[in-house]
């Protein structure tokens, strides 16, 4: 008990005796931890390259610029198979989100015991692995190219987009569904007017979102040959080809603010 | 209209919410739960439209029995009555017509009500309900636009539109101010009266449940302990009710309260005026 008396006043404290001596042994591992993992680091580390590293960074920064501007010319082509590659990505990924989405939610699940489990298997293998390897994966299955991309994207995204979403389902307001099923309508009227309305918002939110995020994602997805503006940094990265590589960067760049001021407004135009 | 027989209720977590109810509420009767919060008042309501399962019990609406109905007949079931929530439930999102004509939903497919296109004389009686409890210039309105007295007022359209034989009222002015709480419960039983509707409303506000119903009934852990007029509503029975307190403070103001009620009524004031 924090509370003791002392003297016939009762004194408060935030922890007990025991409390504070366990909070200040776990805050001792803690750092003992942490500068044991420091020199194992340390041990493993050539110190000298590190040093070089500040040399070596200006060197390249050198060698990249000025950025090869003339070499704009073949990255719209890539530029704008990475923005499609996201976009179709995103809308697969959405059109089987949804479904699973209320099949994984408690509330909405048409069996708690078969169907949720599966549905929330499906959210976590989708999430567990990164897009690069779903691309990886997929280039050797139906070969190179934006679909793979384009496919990768989709499979990251659904487990994304289906876990918000179930959780927003979660969330609803119950009695709203209630008034909805007292006035006697079937289930899929339950759904499109009681628990439709109300999870619009998050929907939008979260399909924005994740667009932004594929922008990023696809621009990296040609590393491993999955279309998109990946390939020529891949290529002109192999090449010690620096002044594209720079140009690549700054467009990269360039594609993600652009994405970003979209999906803010669009958001603030939904919510 | 409505006859509940041996109903009981026992909640998975061992609380025994409903013992041995009886009760008939007949024709265009507007009956008034009281008592204190867990007697088991929205349990019984529940039980009737069956949003709470019931233990044990039968539950006739007319010869209908409610109890053991299989899905689509409860659906059928559930279009006859209607429902008032303490929290208004309305689905803030949709529009004020829309939450209205949702009280059709059990009449339109999926497809028509997904694509909002209700029937024209559903249109028609929306907006007449609308009217008639003058909100018919919020049609247009989102739902979460609109004070607590005008949602309750949307939340009674939408119950209404069902045209259904009973109304359950679940504290239908436990979020209101004391004056739109008053309108409310008027316009309640005023529009039970224009149609011939039974109703029973949920109310732990004794004095309400007294000014405005003609039949009175106390809950206490789940039993039935007063039906009868709220005139004989004495202190015992409240502390029967309620438990021990001062109850002559509760009488005496009705008294009064019913005097001023008949001179407002003499004066015709109950039409309902809409809130500022």
């Amino acid at each position: 008990m924090p509370v003791r008396e002392i003297a016939d006043k009762k004194v408060w404290q935030r922890r007990t005796t025991r409390a504070q001596f366990g909070t200040w042994f776990g805050w001792l591992l803690g750092v003992a931890i942490f500068v044991y993992c420091w020199r194992l680091i340390s041990d493993k580390t050539i110190w000298f390259f590190v040093a070089d590293a500040p040399k070596q960074a200006a060197d390249m920064a050198q060698r990249m610029v000025p950025p090869k501007w003339s070499y704009m010319e073949v990255l719209w082509a890539p530029v704008w198979d990475t923005v499609n590659i996201a976009t179709l990505g995103t809308m697969i990924a959405i059109v089987i989100a949804v479904p699973v989405a209320f099949c994984a939610a408690r509330n909405t699940t048409p069996s708690v015991h078969f169907v949720r489990p599966v549905a929330l298997f499906i959210i976590v293998s989708s999430r567990s692995i990164n897009s690069l390897i779903w691309a990886l994966m997929l280039v050797t299955l139906i070969g190179p190219g934006v679909l793979a991309g384009v496919i990768a994207i989709g499979l990251r995204s659904i487990g994304f987009c289906a876990k918000l979403l179930y959780e927003a389902i979660e969330e609803i307001d119950q009695s709203q569904v209630e008034a909805v099923i007292a006035t006697g309508a079937a289930r899929s009227q339950q759904l499109s007017f009681g628990i439709v309305p109300q999870i619009m918002p998050a929907f939008a939110g979260i399909s924005v979102f994740r667009w932004d995020i594929n922008i990023r994602e696809s621009t990296v997805l040609g590393l491993v040959g999955a279309g998109g503006i990946g390939l020529q940094l891949d290529a002109s990265i192999s090449t010690l080809a620096w002044t594209q590589v720079s140009l690549i960067l700054l467009v990269i760049l360039a594609t993600v603010i652009v994405s970003e001021w979209v999906s803010a407004h669009i958001r603030h135009a939904i919510i | 209209m409505l006859r509940i027989e041996n109903l009981e209720k026992q909640y998975k977590t061992g609380d025994h919410a409903l013992k041995n109810v009886n009760l008939v509420v007949p024709k265009g009767q507007v009956m008034a739960l009281i008592g204190p919060s867990g007697a088991g008042k929205s349990t019984l309501i529940r039980c009737v439209n069956r949003l709470v399962e019931p233990t044990s019990g039968r539950i006739f609406l007319g010869d209908l029995e409610l109890a053991h109905l299989g899905s689509t007949e409860l659906r059928r079931a559930r279009t006859r009555m209607g429902m008032i929530f303490q929290e208004y439930a309305l689905v803030e999102r949709l529009s004020v017509m829309e939450n209205v004509l949702s009280g059709r939903l059990g009449y339109v497919g999926f497809w028509r009500s997904f694509f909002r296109k209700f029937p024209q004389s559903d249109i028609d009686e929306a907006f007449n309900l609308l009217e008639r409890v003058g909100l018919e210039h919020m049609a247009d309105k989102r739902a979460d636009e609109l004070s607590g007295g005008q949602r309750q007022r949307v939340g009674i359209c939408r119950a209404l539109i069902q045209n259904p034989d009973l109304l359950l009222v679940d504290e239908p002015t436990a979020s209101l101010d004391p004056k739109t709480s008053r309108q409310i419960m008027r316009l309640i039983c005023e529009l039970c009266d224009e149609r011939q509707l039974a109703a029973i409303i949920n109310i732990h506000d004794v004095l309400l449940a007294q000014m405005f119903a003609r039949r009175i009934v106390g809950l206490q852990l789940g039993s039935i302990v007063y039906d009868g007029p709220p005139e004989n509503l004495n202190p015992e029975v409240l502390t029967q009710i309620y438990g021990e307190e001062d109850w002559e403070a509760t009488i005496e103001k009705v008294k009064e309260e019913d005097e001023e009620l008949d001179t407002a009524a003499l004066l015709n004031i109950a039409k309902v005026s809409p809130p500022s």
